[in-house]
């Protein structure tokens, strides 16, 4: 009798320590993510983050301090005033901010930083994620080639970079494993950061491989993309959408996105901060471990038939299965498809 | 043969698509640096009409309304540039650079503080812009060789603004050719004293040149952002305002030339467009680098070999003092 109550009282206090060190340590996260260009809003990549953001927030009750670049010299001071207004968790979005925050963590050891789409850096407080968007590419590639009746697709890329050929790669991949004769057309609208947001040239590129009987176009070009969309949905084909579901931007238009879930990234770096269970070094989040997938809802329901949707599910689960390795570009800077 | 033949239609079509805007441009920079003002702000009235033209389309939904407001707003501009460079006697590099400035972080901050999307402006739907019109009988004329081809992928398809462009070019070379007005115009601009002397004021015409030239690059705004394109993206110009000012001063500050140089421009951005990853013989797939670099090549190579001496009008950049 006396043992038992012994024993209640305490595993009593023990649920109260833990509890009280639990709530101690929530108290103590103080969360901060620094957007890249193109804003919060973007309805692209920076709104997928902010997704996990909330989705965080929702759940915690914990504010994530936020600020927006709008110019490329106000990344690192961001991050340094976030870290000087108490931040214990700082996330980078982006690969534009990986000498920030190479710079900012170095500086602060103390601090955890957490930074999306690098993985070459090299610090014991810094997290870095990196998405196998070949994979995700191959998932659509399929996609496109059951939607093409000329047999002719189209790609239209940002800023000339390996990530983006990456994109390219695996869809080029994805499309010529249903049809092997299949045409793939690429452009890069551009060498420069500008060519992020260049819809006009976006549209033009697009209505280039239209001309030359292109009828799905996939993108991969941040704001520039848009204009991939408007062009295609004004001549009557279908583009594909990247890194958040854009299939809304032109219903009926465009026939799927390839979902880069970045806010899986955000919210997983602040849960485990939260948890402390915050770990350095590389992750990287493929098909398998739910980081890229393809988008399906009402908006595009009518595109997508049971052929393809079983076609797409196929490949995905054969991608898990490790029965199909998705080729990465940035492995060897060439492309085998 | 027949595919090729499309294939170099379509191109033509791309140039002319391409082309609009720094059409526009060049005849608002035609008639601002004819009357002695230089105008270097083509660039920043064009975006700032090309962010009213989509937010007024994104938020009353008529391209029209769109059109209407971004050329007051381009117009408006054009009389600040005017102020400070005709009634103050500023320096109109110095004005015109400004306005640029003001009008990419001006149109981003009003952008986020309407929308929050990053200064962009929502995606416009068909309704909102001025789409492309079919002309009569395009569809069956696609299959009469070369004139229906012609006709139905070249002259056929494009939507309004795109005629307006190519009529301004022909307004004008008449106004400034062929009317009192223009002689006037070009009088101010080599000879302000002369035309003083005369009895007209500088300083009208010069206000009445610039007003023209807003005019002129609000339409070219609207029609990036709400006739090809649907929406506004922060600085989606990319430098459009500067080839314009080129292609003017290629075409010797005369109309039809500078039409020319435009269109030379446009046909260089069509075809690099679909260059781009072609195989050639002996070279492999082309590098993207050389395509997006070939435009300026070219524009180097025709400035420095074909073009001659580009002379600007004599008064060009000097405020005009009554007094001296």
């Amino acid at each position: 009798m006396k043992t038992s109550l012994l024993k209640i009282i305490v595993s009593a206090i023990s649920v109260l320590f833990v509890w009280s060190s639990m709530s101690v340590q929530a108290a103590d996260i103080k969360p901060a993510v620094i957007y890249d260009m193109g804003g919060k809003f973007d309805k692209s990549f920076n709104e997928g983050v902010w997704n996990g953001v909330k989705k965080f927030t929702e759940e915690t009750g914990i504010e994530v301090m936020e600020f927006e670049v709008t110019n490329e010299t106000q990344r690192e001071q961001a991050m340094r005033r976030m870290v000087d207004r108490g931040a214990t968790v700082v996330l980078g979005v982006g690969f534009a901010q990986a000498d920030a925050i190479a710079a900012v963590s170095a500086e602060n050891p103390d601090v955890q930083f957490s930074i999306i789409d690098v993985f070459w850096l090299d610090q014991p407080n810094l997290r870095q994620y990196a998405f196998k968007e070949h994979e995700g590419s191959y998932l659509v590639g399929v996609a496109a080639a059951h939607a093409s009746q000329t047999g002719k697709v189209g790609f239209v890329g940002g800023m000339d970079i390996s990530l983006i050929r990456k994109f390219a790669c695996g869809y080029v991949g994805g499309v010529k494993s249903v049809n092997p004769n299949a045409e793939v057309y690429q452009n890069m609208t551009g060498t420069t950061p500008a060519a992020w947001n260049d819809p006009a040239k976006g549209a033009e590129l697009t209505m280039s491989q239209i001309d030359r009987g292109a009828d799905v176009i996939y993108q991969a070009a941040g704001g520039t993309g848009i204009g991939v969309i408007q062009a295609a949905s004004d001549a009557g084909k279908l583009a594909i959408g990247v890194d958040s579901n854009q299939n809304g931007l032109a219903p009926g238009s465009v026939l799927t996105s390839m979902l880069k879930r970045v806010d899986v990234a955000a919210y997983e770096t602040f849960m485990d901060a939260k948890n402390g269970s915050f770990s350095a070094g590389v992750k990287v989040l493929g098909v398998a471990e739910g980081g890229v997938d393809w988008a399906l809802d009402n908006n595009n329901a009518s595109l997508v038939n049971a052929d393809m949707k079983a076609a797409v599910e196929q490949a995905r689960q054969d991608i898990v299965s490790g029965k199909i390795s998705v080729h990465n570009y940035e492995s060897d800077s060439a492309c085998p498809y | 043969m027949a595919e090729l033949w499309l294939q170099f239609v379509l191109t033509i079509d791309a140039t002319l698509r391409v082309a609009t805007p720094l059409i526009l441009c060049a005849m608002a920079g035609i008639f601002s640096e004819r009357s002695g003002i230089i105008d270097i702000s083509l660039e920043g009235k064009m975006l700032l009409s090309a962010f009213t033209a989509a937010t007024v389309a994104a938020l009353y939904g008529s391209p029209w309304l769109g059109l209407f407001c971004a050329v007051i707003v381009s117009m408006v501009f054009s009389l600040i540039h005017g102020f400070a460079c005709i009634t103050h006697r500023g320096n109109q590099v110095i004005s015109g650079l400004a306005i640029n400035i003001l009008a990419s972080g001006l149109t981003v901050t009003i952008g986020i503080a309407i929308f929050a999307q990053g200064g962009q402006t929502p995606f416009l739907m068909s309704g909102q812009r001025f789409s492309a019109i079919s002309l009569p009988f395009a569809e069956a004329a696609k299959n009469i060789p070369i004139i229906g081809t012609i006709y139905a992928e070249v002259i056929s398809g494009h939507n309004l603004l795109v005629w307006v462009a190519l009529l301004s070019v022909i307004l004008t070379a008449h106004v400034l050719f062929h009317t009192s007005f223009g002689l006037r115009l070009r009088a101010v601009g080599e000879k302000p004293e002369a035309v003083d002397t005369a009895g007209i004021s500088v300083t009208l015409m010069r206000y009445q040149a610039v007003l023209i030239a807003g005019l002129l690059c609000g339409i070219a705004g609207a029609y990036l952002s709400i006739a090809h394109g649907a929406g506004f993206g922060r600085e989606m110009t990319a430098g459009k305002g500067y080839i314009a000012l080129a292609a003017m001063i290629f075409g010797h500050w005369r109309p039809i030339p500078a039409l020319m140089a435009c269109l030379m421009f446009g046909f260089l951005d069509a075809i690099a467009a679909r260059l781009q990853g072609v195989e050639l013989p002996f070279f492999g797939p082309m590098p993207t680098d050389l395509i997006l670099v070939l435009p300026y090549v070219l524009t180097v190579i025709l400035l420095a070999g074909f073009i001659g001496r580009a002379v600007p009008p004599k008064a060009i950049g000097q405020p005009y003092i009554k007094e001296r």
